[in-house]
This record gives C-alpha cells, structure tokens and sequence, in this order.
C-alpha cells in the first residue's frame, strides 16, 4: 500500500473509516463500562456465554424472518433482535441449570455455551442449504466484519451505547455497591435482583452492539481486557470505570485504523490483540499495581529496611564499645567501626553490607575515613538512635503486653520496627511509661537487661 | 411420521456409520478428562484451553505443510495393501505428533502466562484466563487469516469442524478414517491413564491436602490432567472443532453426575453417554432437519451439521437426567413432593372428619351425630382429589347426608390425632407458649411422628390421656 493511502487511512479522510471508527469506538467503550462492573462481580465470562449463546437466536430469527417473507433475512435488526433474545435464554438457563446444585456455576456455563452455539451451527447449517441463504451474512456476526458497518448500524450502536452509559452513570452507586457487597446491599432493602438483572441485562446488551464488529467469538475480550488493564492504573472504582472505557475505545481505534492499512488483518482479532497490547503495557507501566512499579517500590523499601538496619547495627555496635567510658553523648566523629566489626553485628554478606554503606555514604549518614574506618555523622547518629529506639520500643512491648518470650522479640521486632509510625511510637512511650523511654535515649535493650 | 424418520435414515451408508463412530470416539475420549475437570470445578479450564490451543494447531497446520513442501514430510506413495496402510499410519502419526506438540506448547504458555498475570498482576482468576484465552484465540484466528490459504483450514472447520469431511480421509486404502484412529488411540490412552493413576486422581480430586500430605503431588497430577486435556482437545479438534469440544468436556461428565454419586459409575456413564449422544446426534443429523424444513416448505434442507446436532443430542440426554435421574432428577423430587402433599391433605381431612365427629357425639341431640366433611364444593382440587382417594381406600363413608370415618378410617384418624394432641401437651410442657399458639405448631408436626415418637413422648408425660385444651387424646383400637 502506498503511503499516501496510509496517510489517508490515519487523518480520517475516508467516510467510511469515520462510520466504523465510530461505532467501534462507542462499543469499546460500554464494553469498558459494562466490564468494569463484571470484574468486580468476579463474572467476566458471563458474557462469553452470552455471546456464544446468540448464534441460535441469529439463525433462528433469520429462518423465522425467511420463512414468514423470503428475502427480508438479513435485515440487522432483526438479527440483533434474535441475538438478544438468544443471550439472554441462554444466561436464563445456565441459572436453571445451577438450581440442580450437583452441576455448579462453572459447568452451567460451559453447557450453555457450548450447546447453545452447537444449535446455531446446526441452524447454520441449515440456512446454508437454503437457495437463499448463503450464511455469508450470517457468518458475519461470527466473526465481525467492522469494515462493512453502515452508517444504519452505527446509529443504533450509538443510540443503544448512549442508552448503555446513562444507566450506569445513573446506577452507578447501586450497580457499585452491588459489586462490592450484594448482602450488604439486599439488607439496605435495595432491589438486588433487578439490579442483577439490569446488569446482566447490559451484559447481553453490549455483546450484540458488539457482535457486527468485532464478531461474538471475540465480544468478550472487550468486556474483559480493559477493565483488567484499568485496575493496574487505579484503585478507585469510578476512574476505573472510566479508563476502562477509553481504554476499550482506545484498542478498537488502534485495531480498526491497522486493519484499514492492512486489510488482510481481520479487524475484530486486530482490536483484541491491541487490547492485549494495552494490557501487557498497564501490566508492566500501570501505576497501581503495574509490575515496574511494584519492583521499584519494592527496591525502595528494601533499600531503607537495610539503610535502619546499618544504623542499628552502628548503634549497637558503638553502644558496646564505649558503654564503660563517657557513653555516646559525645562526637560521633571520635568513634570508628571497621568493617569486620559491622559484619559480625548482622548476619550481612560482605557484598551486601558494602553496598548498603555505599548508599549511606551517599546519603550523608556515614563518614568514610582515610583510615578506611566508619563513622557516623551526627546526622546519622540521630537516625541511628532513633532506629534503635523503635526497635527497642517494639521489643518492650512485644515483652510487656504480648507476653512474648525475650529471646524471640528481637526477630519480631526486626520486621515491624522499620513501619512505625511517629504516632505509633508516642503511643508506645505512653504505653510503656518508663523514665529511661522519656529521655533521648534509646532504652536499655532488654536483652542487656536479661544478661 | 415414523414412516418418514425411517425413510429418511434408510440413506444411512459405511460413511455414516463411520462418521458416527468417529464422533463417539472423539466425544469418549473427552468424557474422560471432563469429568476430572467437572468434580474438580475446572470445567472453564477446559473451555479456556481449547481456545488458547488454537495458535499452537495453526503454526504446526503451517509446520507441517512446509515440511510436506520440502520434502521432510512425504505425501502417501502408492504401494499396496499393509505397505500403504503402515506408510498412511506412520504419517498420521507424525502428523498428529506435530499437532500435538504444537498445542501442548501453546496450551503450556496460555497456563504459565495466566498464571503470571494472576500473581504478578494480582489479578482475578477468570479475568487472567479469560484475557490468556481471548487473546490466544484472536491470535489463532489472525493467523487463519492470513496463512488460511497455505494451511489449509478454514476458520468455520476450527470453530465447529467438520466431521463429514474427515470421515472420507481415510488410512491408506481401507475404509477406516483417520480421525478413529487418532480419537480410538485418544481414548484408549485416557483410559488407561485413568486406570491406572485412578487412586491419585480421585484423591487429589477430593481432598488435594490429604493427598500432598500423602505424598502425592497434587500440583504435578493438575498439571498432568490438563496436558491430557489439551491432548485430547487437539485430538478431537479436526471432527468437532475448538467451541464444540467444550462440550464433549462437560456435558457427558455433567449428564452422569446427575445420574450417579459413584466416582467408577459416572467415569462409565460419562463415556455411555458420550457414545449413545454421538450417534443419536448423527442420526438426528440426517432426518430431523429435513423433516422439520419440509413442513415449513424449505425442501432444499437435506441434512445439518453432525457435530453441531452431537452437542443438541448430548444436551437432550442431560436434560433428561435432569428431569428422570433416579436420584437428583427434577421429576422424583416433584413427585415426593407431590406425594407428601397428598398425604398432609388426607391426613388433615381425616383429622376434621375425626374432630366434628367428637364434637357431634359431644351434642345431645343425636340428629347432629352425622358429621360432614364439608360442602365438597369448597374443597379445593387437590382436596378433592385426596377425598376420592380416602374413600376409594375405604376409610370414608360418603353417605347421603354426608361423610363419616369407617373403622378404618377411625382408626388412622384417631393414631393422627393421637400425635396432635400428644405434641400439644408436649410443647405445654416444656415451653410458655400460649394455648392458642400450641396448635399451629402440632398442626405441622402431627404428620411427622411416627408410633415410636408417640410412645416416647407419651411416656415422658406419664401416659397422658388429656391434652391442654381438655380434650381426650385418643388411643387407636390395636394400641390398646
């Protein structure tokens, strides 16, 4: 293709590329919507079923529609008529077949897709045989053909995605609160099962606007794949709701404009695989739970656990050294470590205790000497003091109120001493009352108490 | 009209016998796995890995016509007799090898990546797999697409097969499709695998700590059943195609649940049910549309899709136990409910019958003593229906001037009443409950119990022959 095509594909210079742009774009949307309500309910596959179980009702409303007046069979919206109806005895059903007990959710499910769409292809096949009935249209809603949407077909996707986002903007707080906690909502006396039905109702909705573009094998990627992907960039159920949408719209753009450029691409496995795309990019770069983000905030912490460890480690090591003579009021400057003397205080790697002095020796909290020996800044001899204060306090505590055994507190109190709190630890001076905790002092370890 | 379904499946021919054969086959072969997956809840797992295997079977489609092309893989020589049919066989195998191989490994990595996504993006179960399982399937499908015309597959054929066609690709020059071979092998290896780790998979199935804890491995038996799985799912995927095979998995599993509480009943029925709903589907396949559409003056339909009609066929054999399984069937919990109905309405119109009675011989006047049931106007149906049947057993007398209890009648009567006023006197003994609240309760309880309850209470209230209310608490004629 020319590159002057490609040009006229991107700047939308096309009509027709406009209509199917928009149409696609509207449905990715309330399939965002939609299945940012689905995930909370944990039921992102309902709409599979859904979708796989409106072949029946397209080939059953095709024959009917043949039947009654040879020639009209293809009229869309009776075909999207016969798909709704199809999703919804089929959803319908699977709830039947959950009342047995024996067969659970997961099974019911299975059975309805599977037999469902089993049925449509027998119809399908049917219809094939007929003089009339190449299924070719038919086959259409199977796999999608965006391409030949018409400007007929985008208005009813707009009129129905309109429809689609005012109900839950409206219903926000009601379908919200039944995703979070239906119990709690149904002892609120709130109709729980309409707003089910309402749900599910959507669901089935969004499945056949999708169905003449993306195809109903493939609806249910957009219902599922950008609001999974949104949850990696928020923690709040309404900007969710709202990524999940431009999300949605986002992937159909990309997918219609590349399967423009490139018409061998089937456009609706084109807007799945860049809803993919966008997904494994919010799994990696997403700011809540992105996988890069975690990693750092993890590295962060790490790095800190072993900066407080460090200047535990100093403290400790500094208290014994001088605890017969005038005690550590004095310069820090005046009182070198060695390296073999910090090691032995923790069970560090020789490579690990070096990187961790090389970050507190950038961060200001340790001297370097030309003897090659440490020492604490006073800077770091305030951290240190206060790290081994928390320590301490935690130990106390852990000893007097959760009638720990001493010889365990230090390791217990090693993991949570790095998370306290400044408000944490006045409540544990009060708590403790001691005359030692009240001066700047860390209190005497309890460990030096024992022995 | 029998006339006509008997007609028209007298085309039956070899070939039909074959194509129903191959989708026993391949329907048996599933029922296997589907039930492990079923009891195990996994049955979406199933659904999943059928989609996710999809890439994997295009890119060794591909694979293995490149290799035909340069010449790795011959086409069938010419040759006679067992030389053809070892050579044929020899090439299914290594055409199946191929497929099977690429499956596995897409099948592994749609496993590994929703397992990734869940824990490393915490998200929710169904949500990694349905991302893995749509994205795979999108993928498989834009691969169709594009290579449809060097792979040969039709992207109709991978969604629903096509069992008709690969029952005319045979083995060499016997009449034996090569499809039977593959599911026959499919099934023969399941069920031996079954066989023989039987005890592993049933109680890593039901209890997977108790297992572990008896050093079984129950996350190497999960990984091992799903690797069948996706075996069998490659297996059958030529003849029913990927959405179909789903359920293959589930339904046979699903319809002998119903049917048994066995574990060795339902592994069996799975695969009765999966063969007999094969070839029912293939018979219905041949008649039912044509007779259908003739009616409805389409006379071109000849036939329908056979693996599509399996999975109706499959599902009228689940709807059936659903309805008539001798256990948890919909039909005997009606009819015990039914039946207990029948009983609380013969037993509650022999209790009123009994107490106008009591009351009757209470009045002096004797023109009184004949008591009525009531105007049978005002019963209900199913009241009348429980009156027909008291008197048809005897127990009522419907005289002119009304109803009146036989001996027998008098007796049964008595024994209910006995129980209603024993519970009254019971319920007075041991909770403050007001006099008029004590009635309702009894009212229930009184179909409950049974002779040796009754004389249990009564000995706990000494015997009583007074109920709270005063009235005589009757003693049946052969308890005397």
């Amino acid at each position: 293709m020319l590159n002057s095509d490609i040009f006229r594909v991107l700047t939308l210079q096309d009509y027709n590329t406009r209509v199917v742009l928009c149409g696609t774009m509207l449905f990715g949307a309330c399939g965002g919507i939609v299945g940012a309500f689905m995930l909370l309910r944990k039921k992102s596959l309902v709409s599979d079923v859904a979708s796989h179980a409106a072949l029946p009702g397209i080939g059953l409303a095709y024959l009917i529609l043949e039947a009654l007046s040879p020639g009209t069979g293809k009229s869309p919206v009776w075909l999207l008529v016969g798909a709704a109806i199809g999703s919804a005895s089929g959803l319908f059903c699977a709830g039947l077949i959950q009342r047995t007990r024996l067969i659970k959710e997961d099974a019911a499910l299975g059975i309805i897709l599977s037999v469902f769409f089993g049925f449509g292809i027998v119809l399908l096949s049917v219809v094939q045989s007929l003089p009339t009935g190449s299924a070719a249209g038919l086959t259409e809603f199977i796999f999608g053909k965006a391409a030949a949407l018409t400007a007929a077909d985008v208005t009813t996707i707009g009129v129905a995605s309109v429809i689609i986002m005012l109900a839950c903007g409206l219903l926000f707080k009601e379908l919200s609160l039944l995703c979070f906690d239906d119990a709690y909502a149904a002892a609120l006396g709130w109709p729980t099962w309409w707003l089910d039905l309402l749900l599910t109702t959507l669901v089935v909705a969004v499945t056949v606007i999708g169905m003449p573009s993306v195809g109903l094998l493939l609806v249910v990627a957009q219902l599922v794949i950008p609001p999974t992907a949104a949850r990696f960039w928020t923690d709040r159920h309404s900007v969710l709701t709202i990524i999940a949408g431009v999300l949605g719209s986002l992937s159909s753009a990309v997918g219609i404009l590349v399967s423009a450029v490139i018409p061998r691409l089937a456009a609706g496995a084109v807007i799945v695989l860049a809803g993919t795309t966008i997904f494994l990019i919010s799994m990696l770069l997403g700011t809540r739970r992105g996988i890069l983000w975690n990693w750092l905030s993890q590295r962060e912490s790490h790095r800190r656990i072993g900066q407080l460890d460090l200047l535990r480690a100093c403290f400790e090591v500094l208290e014994r050294e001088h605890s017969s003579t005038s005690g550590l009021e004095g310069d820090p400057g005046t009182m070198p470590l060695t390296f073999e003397q910090l090691q032995a205080a923790r069970s560090w790697t020789a490579a690990r205790l070096r990187s961790i002095l090389s970050v507190a020796t950038s961060d200001g909290s340790i001297r370097q000497g030309a003897d090659a020996q440490y020492r604490l800044t006073s800077e770091g001899m305030r951290l240190a003091r206060r790290a081994t204060r928390n320590h301490r306090l935690w130990e106390m505590y852990l000893i007097h109120f959760a009638q720990t055994a001493p010889s365990r507190v230090d390791r217990e109190a090693d993991e949570i001493e790095h998370v306290l709190a400044p408000e944490l630890v006045e409540q544990l001076e009060e708590l403790l009352e001691q005359d030692r905790v009240r001066t700047r002092l860390p209190p005497v370890s309890p460990h030096a108490q024992l022995t | 009209m029998f006339t006509e379904f008997f007609k028209r499946l007298s085309v039956w021919e070899g070939i039909d016998t074959w194509i129903a054969v191959t989708g026993a086959l391949a329907a048996m072969a599933c029922a296997l796995p589907g039930t492990w997956l079923l009891l195990r809840r996994q049955s979406l797992l199933g659904d999943a890995l059928s989609h996710a295997v999809l890439p994997g079977i295009v890119l060794a489609y591909l694979g293995v016509s490149w290799m035909e092309e340069i010449g790795w893989l011959a086409a069938p020589a010419t040759g006679s007799g067992a030389a053809r049919v070892a050579e044929g066989m020899s090439l299914v195998a290594r055409r199946q090898l191929a497929l099977f191989a690429g499956a596995a490994l897409s099948g592994v990595f749609a496993a590994v990546l929703s397992e990734v996504i869940q824990r490393w993006g915490r998200v929710e179960r169904s949500a990694a797999l349905g991302v893995v399982f749509t994205s795979m399937f999108a993928l498989g499908l834009l691969l169709i697409r594009l290579f449809a015309d060097r792979a040969h597959l039709d992207p109709g054929c991978v969604l629903y097969g096509n069992l008709e066609a690969t029952a005319f690709n045979r083995l060499g020059d016997t009449t034996i499709p090569q499809a039977v071979i593959v599911n026959g092998g499919m099934l023969l290896v399941n069920a031996l695998l079954t066989l023989l780790f039987f005890k592993e998979l049933r109680l890593s199935t039901f209890d997977p700590d108790l297992a572990a804890a008896q050093g079984m491995r129950p996350s190497l038996i999960s990984v091992a059943l799903m690797s069948v799985t996706a075996a069998t799912v490659v297996a059958a995927f030529e003849s029913v195609g990927a959405i179909l095979v789903i359920a293959m998995l589930i339904i046979p599993a699903a319809t002998a649940r119903l049917l048994s509480d066995r574990l060795s009943t339902i592994l069996f029925l799975g695969i009765v049910v999966a063969a007999v709903g094969s070839v029912l589907g293939h018979v219905m396949a041949i008649t039912l549309p044509a007779m259908i559409c003739s009616r409805l003056g389409m006379p071109q339909v000849e036939d329908a899709s056979t693996a599509g009609m399996m999975t109706v066929a499959a599902c009228g054999c689940f709807l059936l136990a659903v309805f008539l399984s001798p256990r948890h069937g919909m039909a005997r919990a009606w009819y015990e409910r039914w039946r207990l109905k029948l009983r609380i309405v013969r037993e509650d119109l022999l209790g009123g019958l009994f107490r106008r009675e009591e009351a009757a011989s209470s009045q002096p006047h004797a023109a009184n003593r004949q008591a009525t049931v009531g105007d049978p106007v005002r019963l209900s149906w199913f009241q009348r229906l429980g009156r027909q049947s008291l008197i048809r057993q005897g127990l009522i007398d419907s005289g002119s001037h009304g109803d009146s209890l036989t001996e027998s009648g008098t007796a049964a009567a008595q024994d209910l009443v006995r129980s209603h006023r024993l519970w009254e006197s019971y319920m007075a003994r041991h909770f403050a409950l007001p006099d008029a609240r004590l009635h309702d309760t009894a009212e229930k309880v009184e179909h409950f119990l049974g002779p040796e309850l009754q004389a249990e209470i009564a000995a706990e209230l000494d015997q009583p022959t007074m109920d709270p209310h005063g009235k005589v608490i009757p003693t049946p004629p052969e308890r005397l």
